[in-house]
This record gives C-alpha cells, structure tokens and sequence, in this order.
C-alpha cells in the first residue's frame, strides 16, 4: 500500500468515529433524563418563557430535525448559541482555544522530556535503588489528582515563596500584539510566541512566568507514562546485538543509550504523545480551573456552573473533534516514519 | 457443572496466587504494598462511626481555620469543622462511587467483549468501533457531559465514570478471547463437542480472568481520580457529605490564606487511595506478563 492510499484509508475510517461521536453527544444532551432548557432555569421560569427559549434555541423542532440542524451547523463551524447570554459557542470557543494550545504544548514537552530522560536513566540502572525510585516516580505521579498537584505548587511558589503568580495568563497591559509590519498583522494567540514576533522580551518573559507553573504541574502528571514507555522500550532495546556491537566498538556508554537506544524508542514515544492528547486536554480542564487559565477547560467548567447546555454540548464535541484529528495525524506521521504499518 | 461452581472454582483459583504474592519478588510485594494502603483507607472509613472524634458536619467545632493543634490534629476548616473528622468520613463516597463503577464496567464490559470476540463479523466490527470511539474520547470529558445531564448523585456519577472506562474491560477481554480462541486446548474442547457457551465460560473466561482483575484494579485509581475530578469541577455531590474531593475543591478558595491544612489532607488520601490501587495493579499485571522479568 502507498502512503497515500493508507492516507485515504485512514481519513475515511475518521468519518464514522466523528459521525458516532457527535451522535452521542447529541444522545447524551437531549435523550438522557434532563430537559436542558428545564434543568437550566430550574423551577423559576413560566412556561412561556421555556416556549421562548426552545423556540431560539431551536430545540422545538422534532429529534431528527434537530440533529439534522446540529450535523449541517457543525459543517459551518457552528455550534449553536449559548442558553445563557445567546452569544456564538464557536465564537467563544475560538477565543478561549489559544491558551489551550499553548499550555498543552508547553506541558507535553515537559512530559515528554522529563519522561524520557527518567526512563532513560532508569533503564541504564535497571535494578537499582535509581531505578525503582524513577518506577515509583512514574506510578505515583499517575495517582496524583493534576488539580492537588496544581494547589501544593500554589501554595509553594506562589503563595509562600511570591516566585510565581497563583493564577492567570497574564499581567494588565502586559498583552503581546504579535507581528505588525504595515497593513499586515498576524498574532497567534499564542502569548509566548506573539510576544517574540512582537519583538518585546519583556513580554515574553511575563507569559511564561504565568505559563511556568500550570505547565510543570500538568507536565509532571503526564509524564510517568512517558517514563513507563521509554525505560521498558530501552530495557528491550539495550540487549539486542547492535547494542553490543556498538559498546564492543568502543561507543562511550553515553552515545550508546542517547545515540542508539533512545533513537530506537522514537516512534513508540510518537505514538504515545498522540495516545496521550486526549489525557492531556482531560488534564488541561483541571488545571485550567486550579490556575485560572483562561482557555477550553475553564470556558467549560464555568459553563457547567451556569447550566449552559448548548456550550457544554459544543465545547465537548470541539474537544472530540481535536482528538479525532490528532490521532488521525499521528498515525499518518507513523505510517510515513514506518513503512511497516501500511502493509 | 453450574456456571456458579465455575465461578466458585475460579475463585478458590486465585486465592492461593494472592497468598503466595509474597514469593514472586518485587512485583509481590508492589501488589502486597498497593492493597495494604487501599485495606487500610477502607477499614478507617468503615470504621469512621467509631474512631472520628466529631461529627465531620457539625460547623463552628473549633476556631475558623485552626492550624494543626493537640484538639484539632489536622486544623479546622473556614467553617469550623474538624478536619480529622472529615478525613476519616471522607472516603466512604468516593469508595461507594469506584465500586460501583467498577461493577458496571465489569457487568457490561466483560460480556460485550466475550460475546463480541466470540461472534465475529459485524457484530464484533460494530461494537468494536462504538468502543473505541469512546475509548478515543477525553474520559474526564465525557464523564462531564454525561454527569452534567443526569444531575448530581453518587449513583449517577459512578454510571458517567462507567461508560468512560467500559471500554478498557472491553479492550482486554476482546483482544485475550482473539489470542485464546486459537490455542489448541480450546480446539481439542470444540472437537469433543463442548458447545459454544460453554467453551467461552469454562475454557477461555477463566484464563483470562486474572488480566480482568488487574484492569479492574487500576481502573479503580482512574475512577477514584475521575470522581475527584468530577467534584472539582463543580459536578459533585451535595455539600452535606463529607468528601475528600469535596474539601480539596473548597480548599481552593481558601489557598490565598495559606491555610494549606485545608487540601494537603484531603488530597493525600486520593492520592494514598489511588496509588494503592494504582500499585496493586501495576504489581499483579507484572505478575501475570512476567515478560521483562527476565
């Protein structure tokens, strides 16, 4: 099979994984016990103002005609209107999405360093006091709610020591433009990098400060499975013969773990990261709430506190729609970097 | 045989391997540290009618957020409440919600996957992508979708923890059918005339029993780090149940005071709890693959 045709293949699997995904959240919200309009204002509404609402929202039409209406949206990029202040889910969704990105990013680095580097160490000591301890490190940080972890590291750096702020993404006025040459203007969203287009250090060094202790709280958590994969990964590799082969050589023990070993341990770790995003965005929801970050996870846990169902339903089917799709890279970027996986 | 004595014999089975856990090395004794921890957080929240020194919802007990002292060992709470008290109460619903999600997930998980596997063809393919979609999906999202519909409760937070991690029993019991279907004992069994039910129950279901025990035993830390999860995002149970979750949320709001009491506590037993299970499944999995033991 060509790449391409695997490529195809793969797209084409997405469709009906995205398709029963957006029918079941659509199940979930308007089929599961709980009339979202009614659960909304609780007993305090007269039924003409519910008549009211579900006509603007659109939820008075019949079942099929209703997801109808959501499936032909969501081609649009709409996900509807919020029940609260009736402004634009996607709109919101679109603003809050950046600090997302930038706080996943900064944290599956973290996660993918610091795990790797502990699985590396560990495997070169296998059995000792060094490899255990990085063992235990890796269960234990498995078993720590992200949002506890979140609140010691508050405590610590923020509250006891003033090295971090406890909260936030950054300081007023201290908003980075991005890059602005005449007419053309490009920002990202992204702070840590709008700053550096913007050409302002000053800034930069403010975003990451905020970002600093949100991404080492969320990094740590994600990373035992990282150390997991790569110690058992390098253990396996460590015996094969062209291990030996280079050690007989005369490779120092150094070149011979990172050089060889760690190279062998790459597309699992690929593979994993992508495995992964979807714990990674779980883990952003709690420690965008733990460290008011104002991206998806917090927009969506103030939405539950408000009972707005349409942006519950619309911030849960971006976050799927995500995964979808980076799984979908992710396998093609294993597919082109192992041949094996096509045929 | 009955399909009781079965389980019966299944049972009577697996005991003497947790006895004999001490003789398998590190990974008996990581299995024998893990269940000592979760053991112990069981039996002080059974015990909790007994041992807690105040009612966990009695307010105004002590002083507004008392640091640690000799009357109140782990301080007080912004409503006076003793945080001892709450500490030992405080796992009885988060146990309550792991277990019954476990349950779920066995009771529809186990059977899905044995029948699927078993059946082939389009029913195996349809099942199996409805699984894997779920299975693909951000679990604590889910879960918050599916808690947020059916309102707060502990029964229906262990049924939203259920249907994000049916799919893990799923997964394994498929995958094990699929290898185990083929291995020669199940064949001789098929040509003695054992009809289809009754391979699938007394040839394959047990050999595959002890991956369903370790599934179920670190899904109990996911359920239990789900349920706090859930409670911090504001989708927990009524305020009038003590709750480690439940604290560790509140406490957030009183972190600029410095009153670290408040959450250390709290979050140290989900984190005993979860670790213990965590630990107890990390060890039998490695007892039951001991490929890398080698």
């Amino acid at each position: 099979m060509t790449l391409r045709s695997y490529v195809i293949g793969r797209v084409l699997l997405t469709i009906p994984m995205i398709l029963l995904l957006l029918t079941l959240v659509f199940v979930i919200v308007r089929i599961l016990p709980g009339d979202p309009v009614l659960v909304h204002f609780e007993k305090q509404a007269t039924p003409a103002m519910i008549e009211e609402m579900r006509r603007q929202l659109g939820l008075n039409k019949p079942l099929e005609q209703q997801y109808v209406d959501y499936l032909l949206g969501l081609l649009h990029g709409d996900l509807g209107r919020s029940m609260a202040d009736f402004s634009s889910v996607s709109q919101q969704i679109f603003t809050a999405f950046p600090a997302t990105l930038e706080l996943s990013i900064y944290s599956m680095t973290i996660a993918v360093l610091l795990g790797v580097f502990l699985g590396a160490r560990a495997s070169r000591s296998y059995n000792s006091v060094e490899d255990h301890s990085i063992r235990i490190f890796g269960i234990a940080s498995y078993a720590i709610p992200v949002f506890f972890l979140g609140m010691v590291f508050q405590l610590i750096f923020a509250i006891d020591l003033h090295l971090f702020p406890t909260g936030g993404r950054v300081s007023l006025g201290m908003i980075p433009l991005g890059l602005s040459i005449g007419g053309f203007h490009l920002s990202t969203g992204l702070y840590t990098v709008d700053s550096l287009l913007e050409g302002n250090l000053a800034k930069f060094l403010g975003a990451f400060h905020y970002l600093f202790l949100p991404s080492l709280t969320l990094g740590i958590v994600l990373s035992g499975i990282f150390v997991r994969l790569t110690r058992s990964n390098m253990i396996e590799t460590l015996r094969l013969d062209f291990v030996t082969a280079a050690r007989a050589r005369g490779l120092s023990e150094r070149a011979v773990l990172y050089g060889y070993a760690l190279r062998n341990a790459f597309l699992p770790i690929l593979t994993m990261m992508g495995l992964q995003f979807a714990a990674l965005l779980a883990g952003a929801i709690l420690t965008e709430t733990t460290f008011s970050w104002p991206g998806l996870g917090r927009y969506l846990v103030d939405r539950i506190a408000f009972r707005d169902y349409t942006a519950i339903q619309g911030a849960i089917v971006f976050f799927g729609l995500l995964v979808a799709l980076v799984s979908l890279v992710v396998d093609i970027l294993y597919a082109y970097f192992d041949p094996r996986i096509r045929f | 045989m009955t399909q009781d004595e079965t389980r019966g014999r299944i049972i009577v089975q697996l005991l003497p391997r947790i006895v004999s856990l001490r003789k398998r090395g590190l990974a008996g004794w990581i299995t024998i540290i893990g269940l000592a921890m979760v053991i112990a957080v069981v039996l002080m929240t059974l015990a909790a009618p007994w041992i807690s020194p105040h009612d966990p919802n009695e307010i105004s007990i002590g002083p507004v957020l008392a640091p640690p002292s000799w009357s109140f060992p782990l301080g007080t709470n912004h409503m006076g409440q003793d945080m001892l008290s709450r500490l030992i109460w405080g796992g009885s619903t988060m146990l309550q919600v792991a277990v019954f999600s476990v349950i779920v997930c066995l009771v529809v998980g186990v059977p899905v996957g044995l029948l699927s596997s078993f059946a082939g063809g389009l029913v195996d393919k349809s099942s199996s992508l409805v699984m894997d979609s779920i299975y693909a999906f951000p679990g604590l999202v889910l879960a918050i979708a599916i808690s947020a519909m059916l309102g707060p409760g502990a029964v229906n937070m262990a049924l939203s923890i259920a249907v994000v991690y049916v799919p893990s029993y799923y997964r394994i019991v498929r995958s094990q059918v699929l290898t185990i279907k083929e291995l020669p004992y199940v064949e001789a069994a098929r040509m003695i005339g054992a009809p289809g039910r009754s391979t699938l129950l007394r040839y394959i279901l047990p050999n595959i029993l002890p991956s369903i025990v370790a599934v179920a035993t670190v899904n109990f830390a996911d359920a239990i780090l789900t349920a706090a999860g859930l409670t911090f995002v504001g989708l927990g149970l009524p305020i009038s149940t003590p709750d480690w979750g439940w604290d560790l949320t509140y406490g957030r709001r009183l972190l600029p005071s410095g009153a670290w009491w408040v959450i250390a506590f709290p979050g140290l037993m989900i984190v005993i709890l979860a670790l213990g299970f965590a630990l107890a499944g990390e060890g039998l999995s490695e007892l039951l693959n001991p490929k890398l033991e080698q």
